[in-house]
């Protein structure tokens, strides 16, 4: 497997609040305890977190109310200034950048989708969507044209001329995606898009995402405090708490192998299949191949239904085509029956 | 009941709140002995000494004397200054005042010939009423409409149009300068520090205390009168600004740095826009101030509406007075429903069509039509120019007969009643207050303040008291406090019950509402007349007018409490089988407490500025000394006195607030109690 291209790697992430923070947590030797930072009386929301974001990939910061996820993507896009640590963007390091530089890195490589939406109250559908164009100096023929692609990408055609009040809550979130995505961004953040949305409206949401992404293949790290929206978006997930990244890895590695117990409390009301992939459950290939065949990314969830028609094996391929292994019947029932 | 929230606080905010309570005790029987006792002990205590009060009134006149006379700024001078502002304000008003009033003229003084009538009574209903269609629709049109027929047929018009005109020119000025301002505060941190303390003052000082520094450096005149209400009216402009742009959610000025805005584009394309809404209150409130300013600044040569009050009040002619008064409260109307509906319309955000120049302002142009269509038949008929004589209706007579009526008839109740009142409750309640020792009220203020929020509030009262004593305005303070105590306490006393009745009446409250929220759009000159002509000049007749006026914020706030009550603790307290008067007192009255508190602040701070405005009828305390500097054109008595009153709002606005922060505290309404 060839090894994917980083996009984002962050480096010794800290943000403290509270006054002197950066000389205090450098006179603490740059990795204080919780007891700690409290008596140096600072405030601590991002402690210490390295990662790494791939081309391509969507990558999930997952974590309760407080545990620092927001404050940790706004440091990433430096709307909060990080109390230390790197992070670098295409290997350039962006808390070196100045003010105007930051500027033009946030007009054309980034995007962010907002929990409330942000949208300007006063200005239609369509200017909301043109608006970062407009920032930028785009002239209006172009912006709109832009705009208006953007939002027949997200389903809302025809609604150009309302305003953000006439809309539902589902649609003003994709008003706001259509925004992120009008400036063609390398980086897209979401930071909990859908939380503010009815589950039936969120569900439908994360459905539309999933769409999107197959079509885009943007860059993508997703905030959320919901595990059942990680697993069932990221490619990999972060988990934090307290500030600290305690388990990262992908969805099937998380569930089969809690680091913590604090994660395990997360994976317990998860069912196995639908996280774990055929690949980890197959056997080695010997004798003859089944007919019938499957991906080896596929959950096993999704492979139980070929079995319906009595079939005892499956061959299992891997993205080239090619057999890796066999999925047995009993091993999927044997999963499945685990919870 | 009440205990059960109290169950939340920590024992030992318990135990501070008692330590609190027992130390304000000492301290009551402390100064109760003193003042009984302590007058042949400490004679220096009861009153300041003459030698040494500080002579900060001379200091300030001759300050203005210097500013006027010498003061340069090298390249100009101060006075080229204050005459450059001067010509800046005079421009626009000369040309709003012969659109609206004169019309244009050419040559000098009475032998001036007019170019070009001003706009008709008719175009200018037409024009208000279209406006009021494009903002609101067909009921707007018609109550704006109405509102300036009114002032047409009660005679009003031509001093209406010269009052509009100076409205005009003042309300863009402080929309703009109190926006700068806020902007200015929200970017620089110092700016808002050094603004702060400054708008407390401004809100709190009496408009007539800077009325003669005023006259000093503009002149008698309009254009002095436009300046003292943009001074009068910029303040909460800036604040409403300041709270708007710190009030926008945090995520919308994330999203104005994610898409890269400068900071040009930030504040102007995403933060003001954004914050619209709230800004719509502060331009309201530039415009209900400006109204407000209209009779104060007659005084410094304002003409139109204020002045005709003025008038009349100065030759007690009580109907013409409430004539203009009316009038200038339909204009208030019409403007206030304007701007409001301006504030929650979306005609505010324009529509972009390639339509010709007509179509696209079909208002507009349709104004344009009807002031010209007007000028023209105005000149063949008069009646089309300026609303007839002959259709003119004047109630004023009929108004001067109801009180000569009530006067021939009630006079020996109304004696009766006033007597009463004056000999047992105000004169010895201000007899007490004045033999009240100056040190002992100063410690008592600033312990008062210890207790109730710390160190930094026990310095402030009392320093702010004691700079009242230090300038030598001891008594005339204690008589200001006199006169407002005891109309605040009866405005608490008729304002609670009603607000107690009302509150739990829809039917009832709107009526009521609809009561204060005319009592308060009337100007306060108003008050005064009928008080006046009931009750002749005096302490009483102040008390009456001042009572009249800031009865209004005591019902309101009670009201707004007691609605305010969790609704699900007043069904708990239900279930628990409470009758409706246990209700009330034992849940409702006790969680609103804090509302009632500020609600009572507010009462303060209203009758504080009505008693400024009573100094007309003869009062001797701080309200007075102002009035006097004005008419001998003495900036520093003027500006020493009026700062004593304002230094008695903040000391009482501090306690209550501070009172009310406790109150919320300790029902656990609040979080991070000190």
């Amino acid at each position: 497997m060839s090894s994917p291209e980083a996009k984002l790697v962050c480096r010794n992430i800290w943000k403290l609040f509270g006054h002197r923070a950066a000389e205090k947590l450098s006179e603490m030797g740059g990795n204080p305890s919780l007891e700690d930072i409290s008596a140096a009386e600072l405030v601590s929301a991002v402690r210490n977190v390295d990662l790494t974001v791939n081309e391509g990939e969507i990558f999930v910061i997952m974590g309760l109310s407080g545990s620092g996820k927001s404050t940790l993507v706004r440091c990433l896009s430096r709307l909060v200034e990080p109390t230390a640590g790197e992070i670098l963007f295409h290997g350039t390091n962006l808390l070196a950048a100045t003010e105007t530089e930051m500027i033009e890195i946030r007009r054309h490589k980034m995007g962010m989708v907002f929990q409330h939406f942000a949208l300007l109250p006063h200005m239609t559908v369509l200017n909301n969507v043109a608006f970062p164009l407009e920032i930028q100096g785009i002239g209006r023929d172009e912006r709109e044209h832009r705009a208006r692609d953007m939002i027949t990408l997200v389903g809302l055609a025809g609604r150009e001329d309302s305003y953000p009040r006439e809309l539902s809550g589902g649609q003003q979130q994709r008003v706001g995606i259509a925004r992120s995505l009008a400036v063609e961004p390398e980086l897209w953040f979401l930071d909990e898009p859908f939380s503010a949305l009815d589950p039936l409206i969120r569900r439908e949401m994360q459905d539309e995402f999933i769409r999107l992404q197959s079509v885009l293949k943007k860059t993508i790290v997703f905030i959320t405090h919901d595990f059942d929206e990680a697993i069932r978006l990221a490619d990999r997930i972060a988990i934090m708490k307290d500030g600290e990244i305690v388990q990262s890895g992908t969805p099937e590695d998380i569930v089969l192998n809690p680091a913590t117990d604090y994660v395990e409390e997360f994976t317990r009301a998860v069912p196995r299949a639908k996280v774990v992939r055929v690949a980890s459950v197959m056997k080695p290939a010997s004798g003859g191949a089944p007919e019938k065949e499957v991906s080896d990314r596929s959950t096993v969830s999704d492979a139980a239904a070929l079995f319906l028609d009595g079939a005892e094996r499956l061959r299992v391929n891997s993205a080239d085509g090619s057999l890796v292994g066999i999925l047995h019947k009993s091993d999927v029932v044997d999963l499945m029956l685990r919870g | 009941m009440s205990e059960l929230p109290d169950a939340k606080i920590p024992t030992q905010a318990q135990a501070v709140w008692r330590n609190g309570a027992f130390g304000l005790g000492l301290a009551i029987i402390c100064f109760v002995l003193f003042s009984t006792y302590g007058k042949s002990l400490a004679p220096w205590a009861f009153s300041f000494p003459k030698t040494q009060t500080f002579p900060v009134a001379r200091w300030i006149s001759q300050f203005t004397k210097w500013l006027i006379n010498d003061a340069t700024f090298g390249l100009f001078t101060f006075t080229d200054l204050t005459r450059f502002i001067a010509a800046v304000i005079d421009l626009p008003y000369q040309i709003a005042l012969s659109l609206f009033a004169t019309g244009f003229m050419s040559g000098p003084g009475s032998s001036a010939v007019q170019l070009l009538p001003p706009i008709s009574w008719i175009a200018v209903i037409a024009i208000v009423g279209l406006m009021g269609f494009y903002i609101g629709g067909r009921r707007l049109a018609l109550v704006v409409a109405s509102c300036f027929v009114f002032i047409a047929v009660f005679g009003q018009w031509t001093s209406a149009m010269v009052t509009l005109a100076s409205i005009l020119v003042a309300v863009p000025l402080g929309i703009a300068g109190g926006l700068f301002l806020g902007i200015g505060a929200y970017r620089w941190k110092w700016l808002e520090r050094a603004l702060l303390p400054l708008l407390d003052l401004m809100q709190t000082i009496p408009v007539f205390a800077y009325l003669v520094p005023i006259l000093f450096l503009f002149g008698f005149g309009a254009t002095a009168a436009v300046v003292a209400t943009l001074i009068y009216a910029m303040p909460p402009m800036t604040r409403v600004t300041m709270l708007a742009l710190q009030r926008v959610m945090p995520e919308v000025r994330d999203l104005g740095n994610m898409i890269g805005c400068t900071r040009r584009q930030m504040m102007w394309r995403v933060l003001l826009p954004s914050a619209k809404e709230s800004l719509m209150v502060g331009v309201n409130q530039v415009i209900m101030l400006s109204l407000n300013m209209v009779i104060i600044a007659s005084m410094i040569g304002a003409g139109g509406l204020g002045f005709d009050v003025l008038a009349a009040l100065r030759r007690l002619d009580f109907g013409a007075g409430l004539e203009a008064g009316l009038a200038i409260v339909a204009l208030a109307i019409a403007l206030d429903r304007l701007s409001q509906a301006f504030a929650g319309s979306s005609a505010a955000t324009g529509n972009r069509s390639s339509r010709g120049l007509i179509a696209r302002h079909p208002y507009l142009a349709a104004s344009f039509l009807v002031v010209i269509v007007s000028g023209f038949l105005g000149l063949a008929f008069p009646a089309v120019q300026s609303y007839p004589e002959m259709l003119q209706i004047s109630t004023g007579t009929f108004w001067s007969q109801v009180v000569k009526w009530i006067n021939v008839n009630f006079f020996d109740a109304l004696e009766a009643f006033k007597n009463t009142l004056l000999l047992n409750i105000l004169i010895p309640f201000k007899r007490l207050l004045l033999g009240l020792p100056w040190a002992g009220v100063v410690v008592f203020l600033a312990i008062s303040g210890w207790l109730l929020r710390g160190p930094k509030l026990a310095l402030l009262t009392g320093a702010l008291s004691f700079l009242i004593a230090a300038t030598g305005q001891w008594e005339k303070a204690m008589i200001t406090v006199y006169l407002c105590g005891i109309s605040v306490l009866f405005a608490a006393l008729i304002g609670i019950p009603i607000a107690i009745m009302a509150a739990e009446r829809d039917r009832l409250w709107g009526w009521v509402r609809l009561a204060i929220d005319t009592l308060q759009t009337l100007p306060s000159f108003v008050y005064l007349m009928p008080a006046v002509m009931l009750f002749r000049v005096g302490d009483f007749t102040a008390m009456i007018a001042v009572v009249a006026y800031s009865v209004a914020p005591a019902i309101r706030y009670t009201v707004l409490g007691i609605q305010g009550v969790d609704p699900r603790l007043v069904e708990a307290g239900r279930a628990m089988g409470c009758t409706n008067l246990q209700l009330l007192t034992r849940i409702k009255l006790k969680l609103a407490l804090p509302e009632v508190l500020l609600g009572l602040n507010q009462t303060i701070m209203f009758a504080l500025s009505m008693l400024v405005i009573t100094a007309l009828v003869g009062t001797r305390d701080l309200g007075q000394e102002v009035y006097i500097a004005l008419t001998k054109a003495d900036p520093g008595r003027g500006l020493v006195a009026g700062l004593a009153v304002a230094f008695i709002a903040i000391i009482a606005d501090r306690l209550i607030s501070a009172g009310a922060f406790r109150a919320r505290a300790r029902l656990g309404l609040q979080e991070g109690a000190q």
